[in-house]
């Protein structure tokens, strides 16, 4: 499967043809992928903040934003603009150093995350050998910086709240690596290409979803309590704690966390549309495309059309996991936090472990559908 | 130098830089939330030098364990227990401090013995294994290194069953801390449903 359009090579080439060396040109590519990820995970929370409005509203029979732009899908730039210019306030009593490095702290480990996420055979920032094990151990980082703004917030509800989604986190960490594992036996690799080429053979038959039904709905559950959605956002729960730990937060320090957590939504989506819904994969494979169109898989209309499909067919699969995210935050309850340690340790945890070991146990009986 | 050894050794420098002001940190801040935060800014720098000695595997597993787990279990017991409370000066500061220093004073001097003694410089630098480290780590878990891998899990069983004896107190007759017997309705009380109760 060694095919594709390498970018980075012919930008380097490219460079080269000026008379620059390899080096220069290798620093000078450096950043333009990560800019490019970082300006569509931007892009994307802006797509999912004017989603999230437009379906809660038709969730609750309401029109919702209408007046900036076509069917308002200025506003979220309008709510953007709103917190850069608002007053950055950081209470007397509080402890100003923690009070800046916590939104940081919990929004930086999820944008390295980006760093492993494929849009394509060559289209990610990094083909790191550790993959999908990267975005585990960055994700636990997180809970320091929620555990850090809730005690420098000086306020009661700020620190239940910090303290909640630290436990929250914990306990739900350990049931979504237990899932992951299950995939990377499958595919005797961690990186996150092999993952979504292994399920690539056949179309939308040999996605990851068909044979590990229970590990995708394990992870799903503990992707949206990871990203503290509704009927897991305990730390936030408005009724309870106000805000959790962001209620003493305004302006840009509460917009990093706001972004923090819509990108986060993204990457859990992106990450189990990779895992478990074929990656880039089109649902008939493009060998076949080629074949019908009479055209040789390197030719360059090929490579273009894949690419392009890749790109799509991500975001597609990615956004149809948003929209489903979006519509049990308006239409389901809040669990207690009893039920939500309950469901993590006492129902999950046991699942994933169950399944991990029927998974290594298939793998051995049918290595040919379960990865050798 | 090439641009990718002044990278390396600008990375090198600034991490070596933190892990030793950190450390300094956590031992001499007076407060302790601070130090605890410090300390898991130490353990991330420590995972950056395992980064640049290409082992990834062992960089993230650093960063899961260390930061993920140990940290902020620390965190999460201070925060609970943080109490704005001065604490009593201890009588017998000096003989504390002596010891202390003893002990430190012989770490420091097996770590240099094992850095003096050590040969540090690879026969072959080609062969390092790099990315494939992860293999690697794994058959020797479950061949040559099995037995101290199971010991430890065993370790940690123990310490799990024990952490659970020491929260369900009804297990036991009499309260750890206070000697006083324990009040088994209070147990029974509290494990019933909070709502139903009512009226």
């Amino acid at each position: 499967m060694e095919y594709g359009l390498d970018l980075e090579y012919s930008f380097n080439e490219f460079l080269k043809g000026f008379g620059l060396s390899s080096e220069v040109a290798h620093i000078i590519w450096l950043p333009l992928p990560m800019l490019l990820v970082l300006v569509s995970a931007v892009v994307g929370v802006l797509v999912t903040v004017w989603l999230e409005r437009k379906i809660s509203a038709a969730a609750q029979q309401r029109i919702g934003p209408e007046y900036a732009g076509a069917l308002g899908v200025l506003q979220p730039i309008a709510d953007g603009l709103k917190l850069l210019v608002k007053e950055d306030i950081i209470p007397a009593k509080a402890d100003g150093i923690l009070f800046t490095a916590g939104p940081i702290l919990v929004l930086v480990p999820v944008i390295l995350s980006w760093l492993i996420v494929p849009f394509g055979q060559n289209l990610l920032i990094s083909n790191v050998g550790i993959g999908i094990f990267l975005w585990i151990a960055l994700s636990s980082i997180q809970p320091i910086g929620l555990l850090m703004s809730g005690y420098a917030s000086n306020n009661k509800y700020s620190l239940l709240g910090g303290l909640r989604a630290a436990a929250q986190s914990i306990s739900y960490e350990i049931p979504l690596a237990l899932s992951v594992l299950a995939i990377v036996l499958m595919t005797n690799s961690l990186s996150t290409i092999d993952i979504v080429n292994q399920q690539n053979g056949a179309g939308i038959l040999s996605w990851n979803i068909w044979r590990q039904p229970v590990g995708f709905i394990v992870f799903w559950i503990c992707a949206l309590a990871e990203c503290e959605r509704l009927p897991f956002d305990l730390p936030e729960a408005e009724e309870e704690l106000v805000a959790g730990y962001q209620t003493e937060y305004a302006g840009m320090k509460f917009a990093l966390f706001y972004l923090g957590s819509y990108i986060n939504l993204i990457l859990s989506a992106l990450l189990v549309s990779i895992l478990y819904l074929g990656g880039w994969g089109f649902p008939i494979p493009v060998e076949l495309i080629a074949k019908f169109l009479n055209l040789p898989i390197n030719s360059p209309f090929i490579q273009v059309f894949t690419a392009s499909i890749g790109i799509i067919m991500t975001v597609l699969k990615a956004y149809l996991l948003v929209f489903i995210a979006i519509l049990l935050r308006w239409t389901t309850p809040r669990v207690r936090i009893d039920q939500l340690l309950d469901l993590g340790w006492k129902f999950l945890l046991p699942i994933s472990l169950a399944n991990l070991l029927i998974t290594a146990g298939l793998k051995l009986a049918f290595p040919q559908f379960f990865g050798g | 130098m090439s641009i990718a050894v002044t990278t390396q050794f600008i990375c090198f420098t600034v991490l070596s830089l933190v892990v030793l002001i950190g450390a300094l940190g956590v031992v001499l801040l007076e407060s302790i939330v601070y130090s605890a935060f410090l300390l898991g800014g130490v353990f991330m720098s420590v995972a950056g030098l395992y980064l640049l000695l290409n082992a990834s595997f062992v960089a993230a597993a650093q960063v899961l364990v260390y930061v993920g787990a140990v940290n902020v279990l620390i965190i999460f017991a201070i925060m609970l227990v943080n109490k704005k409370e001065d604490l009593k000066p201890s009588n017998d500061i000096k003989s504390r401090r002596l010891i202390s220093t003893s002990i430190c004073l012989t770490l420091l001097s097996l770590l240099i013995r094992v850095d003096l003694t050590n040969v540090w410089s690879l026969s072959n630098p080609q062969n390092s294994i790099g990315e494939e480290s992860t293999i690697r780590i794994g058959e020797h878990l479950f061949s040559d290194y099995l037995l101290p891998f199971e010991v430890a899990s065993v370790l940690l069983l123990m310490a799990m069953i024990g952490a659970i004896v020491l929260a369900r107190r009804d297990v036991m007759t009499k309260d750890i801390s206070t000697g006083l017997p324990v009040d088994q309705e209070l147990i029974e009380k509290s494990s019933e449903p909070l709502l139903t109760n009512k009226n």
